[in-house]
């Protein structure tokens, strides 16, 4: 068998298609298909490029949106809580127009948070290559493509040359095989991957999802579980692309259309892993009997059954210092039922749940239900386009009747910069990615679950199974 | 600092992010634990940097998955501005690793057991017992002379010791980048598109 035959990873397809020039050693300048920036960080690269002169490669594949810092509450402007965010909303409007990058400001039917928009906008394809300073650019290899964070220093690297220099990582497959309760969804198997094997499991590796579980799941839960392969460490991750992201694709804005669409299709076909194909590292993951997860800690690993208890620090995968920190943090006893912890807030929102469907889950538990006494609830939509969606099915209601805030979109309350937050000592139950001390404001105490699991706990006023109240 | 996991929010809370500048940030590195107040200025005695004899140090011993989190490079300006040029740790996350080499800090991977020991170490006697890094020979030297081989890519190690500009050294290919555009171009054009 000659080598061109020999078997292939769907990474080592891409990696492949995008090869410039090999640097030696592992290394090799990858062609960048898409660069998208934030008015976070992507403004500094702006702003350097500037300072030392260099244009921007090719500014019709840059793209550019305003959600980091914006204000989410209605009527919104340039102003923001967030200090010296106005300054760097104006720089960054400034910058991107000069740079004749597209831009989706505050306002703008586009508007969104980067990860949501781009799937929505069909600014990644499957096959591409696309960075952004971002760590959850990960979520976007749902659509098959090799797609990654970096830093500001890289994305300069970007958009000035139209590549990076890339050591090439190692490849993990890991195979959900099995039906999902229902209550289950995408993120509760990342949260129970990443229980099971930590949140340095991925470190170096490029991973692969696969399985009947992940071909089940609809193309948003797909971009849900990429999304947390950051807190998983990895690299990055990919599924491969089938039907139903075609279908997804069809007709988005920029996404390839009449003749180009067909021969995109053509291509896109190739992209999976070929059978027989030897990845680095294997881990098989059977799903039926997994109940919805949440975490009781202040890492992403630190995750159980919202049916279960804080784990004693022998069984927590915690060295005894880490352990003592986060259950002192998180204000909690080791051995404690999860479900009797009463909480103070409840977020939906962030690229990790905020797309239509996340949405459409958490109303179906709201629908003719109040949230408890006390309880501070707010839902902030991924996108502008997944707000008027939305709205236009009548799911703000459920959410306002409910006794939910309804917002504009942006990242919001996912981290806190200074901004708005939930107050210190506050236990929030949350749909986003991360619980680290005080990512969502000083001192708050933050449980990842998925949104329908946030919206049964809004209702019972403390953490609380959402299988109890589907119908 | 040996615990793992210690991710970049720690390293520089976004609300120490104030100028979205890549300096004046040292003051802010680590601020959630050495200060004893948000938002403070009062140094918490308990903080490792903050304790006397681990003034002006130039490397962090530091625990497994390191700077993992957010992409922001600012943790990693941070540490630079702050004075650190090295972290040695059992791993660290993808991005923040990349990040580190691009701004002349030194990623040193070593096993936990050899990290601990070298902070056991140095904690028995802060002042005597010096850690040193020859990124040449790819190895680090403790006090009493014993060193520890790291492995690092030659690519990289050669970005740190020259401390080139990678743009400049990257558009030195562009004959090789101009010929993969027109190929790629016609192999794939959907994926070009017009301002
Ligand atoms: S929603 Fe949260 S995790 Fe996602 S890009 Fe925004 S800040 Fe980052």
């Amino acid at each position: 068998m000659s080598s061109s035959a020999a078997p292939r990873t769907l990474f080592d397809k891409i990696w492949s298609d995008h090869v410039v020039a090999e640097l030696g050693g592992d290394t090799s300048l990858i062609a960048i298909d898409r660069v998208l920036l934030h008015e976070r960080t992507g403004a500094i690269a702006l702003r350097e490029l500037d300072r030392v002169g260099r244009p921007i490669a090719d500014p019709a594949r840059v793209f550019c949106t305003m959600d980091h810092i914006v204000e989410t509450r209605s009527g919104r402007g340039d102003a923001t809580r967030v200090p010296g965010g106005e300054a760097l909303i104006r720089e960054t409007r400034a910058r991107a127009t000069s740079a004749k990058i597209r831009l989706f400001d505050i306002g703008a039917p586009e508007q969104g948070i980067v990860h949501v928009i781009s799937p929505e906008l069909g600014i990644v394809l499957p096959g591409a290559t696309l960075v952004c300073p971002d760590s959850h650019t990960c979520t976007q290899g749902a659509l098959g493509a090799f797609a990654w964070g970096i830093g500001t220093t890289e994305a300069e690297h970007a958009l000035a040359t139209g590549t990076l220099r890339v050591r090439k990582p190692k490849t993990m497959r890991v195979t959900f095989d099995g039906e999902l309760d229902r209550g289950v969804s995408a993120k509760d198997l990342s949260l129970a991957l990443i229980s099971a094997h930590g949140s340095a499991g991925g470190n170096g590796y490029v991973v692969e999802f696969a399985g009947s579980a992940v071909r089940a799941l609809d193309v948003e839960g797909r971009l849900t579980l990429c999304n947390m392969a950051t807190e998983f460490s990895a690299v990055t991750a990919l599924i491969a692309p089938d039907e139903k992201i075609f279908e997804y694709l069809r007709g988005r804005t920029f996404a390839p259309r009449d003749e180009l669409w067909d021969r995109a299709l053509g291509h896109w076909r190739t992209l999976h892993s070929d059978d027989g194909v030897q990845f680095d590292r294997e881990i098989a993951v059977r799903t039926d009997r997994f109940a919805p997860m949440i975490t009781w800690g202040t890492s992403p690993q630190h995750a159980v059954p919202v049916t279960g208890r804080v784990p004693r620090q022998e069984d927590s995968g915690a060295t005894r210092e880490a352990y003592e920190r986060a259950i002192e943090y998180m204000g909690i006893e080791p051995g404690a039922p999860m479900s009797s912890m009463m909480i103070d807030g409840a977020f939906i929102g962030s690229c990790t749940n905020s797309r239509i469907t996340d949405l459409r889950r958490a109303a179906a538990i709201l629908r003719g239900r109040r949230i408890a006494e006390g309880v501070k609830a707010i839902c902030v939509p991924g996108s502008s386009a997944v707000k008027r969606q939305a709205e236009a099915e009548g799911l703000d209601r459920i959410f306002r009747d409910a006794g939910f805030e309804w917002r504009e979109s942006g990242c919001s309350m996912c981290f806190f910069a200074g901004g708005e937050s939930f107050g210190e000592r506050q236990r929030v139950v949350s749909s986003t990615n991360r619980n680290f001390e005080s990512r969502q404001g000083p001192n708050t105490r933050t449980h990842i679950a998925s949104p329908e699991t946030v919206a049964a706990s809004a209702i019972a006023g403390r953490i609380a199974d959402v299988r109890s109240m589907v119908s | 600092m040996l615990y793992a996991n210690v991710d970049t929010d720690a390293i520089i809370p976004s609300r120490e992010m104030k100028s979205g500048a890549k300096t004046g940030l040292a003051d802010g590195l680590f601020a959630g634990w050495r200060y004893t107040q948000i938002g403070g200025r009062e140094p918490n005695p308990r903080f490792v940097l903050n304790r006397p004899e681990y003034r002006g140090v130039r490397i962090l011993l530091a625990g497994e998955n390191f700077g993992c989190g957010s992409s922001r490079e600012h943790a990693v300006w941070a540490l630079r501005e702050y004075g650190f040029r090295a972290v040695i740790a059992p791993s660290f996350s993808p991005i923040f690793y990349n990040n580190c080499v691009r701004n002349g800090i030194a990623p040193i991977r070593l096993a936990e057991p050899i990290v601990r020991e070298l902070a056991e170490k140095v904690a028995a006697n802060p002042q005597e017992h010096k850690v040193t890094i020859d990124l040449d020979a790819q190895e680090v030297v403790a006090h009493d002379g014993e060193r520890r081989r790291f492995e690092i890519d030659a690519h990289l190690k050669e970005m740190l010791l020259s401390g080139l500009d990678e743009i400049d050294l990257t558009l030195t290919k562009r004959p090789e980048i101009d010929a993969f555009l027109a190929s790629d171009r016609a192999r794939r054009p959907w994926i070009y598109l017009e301002t």
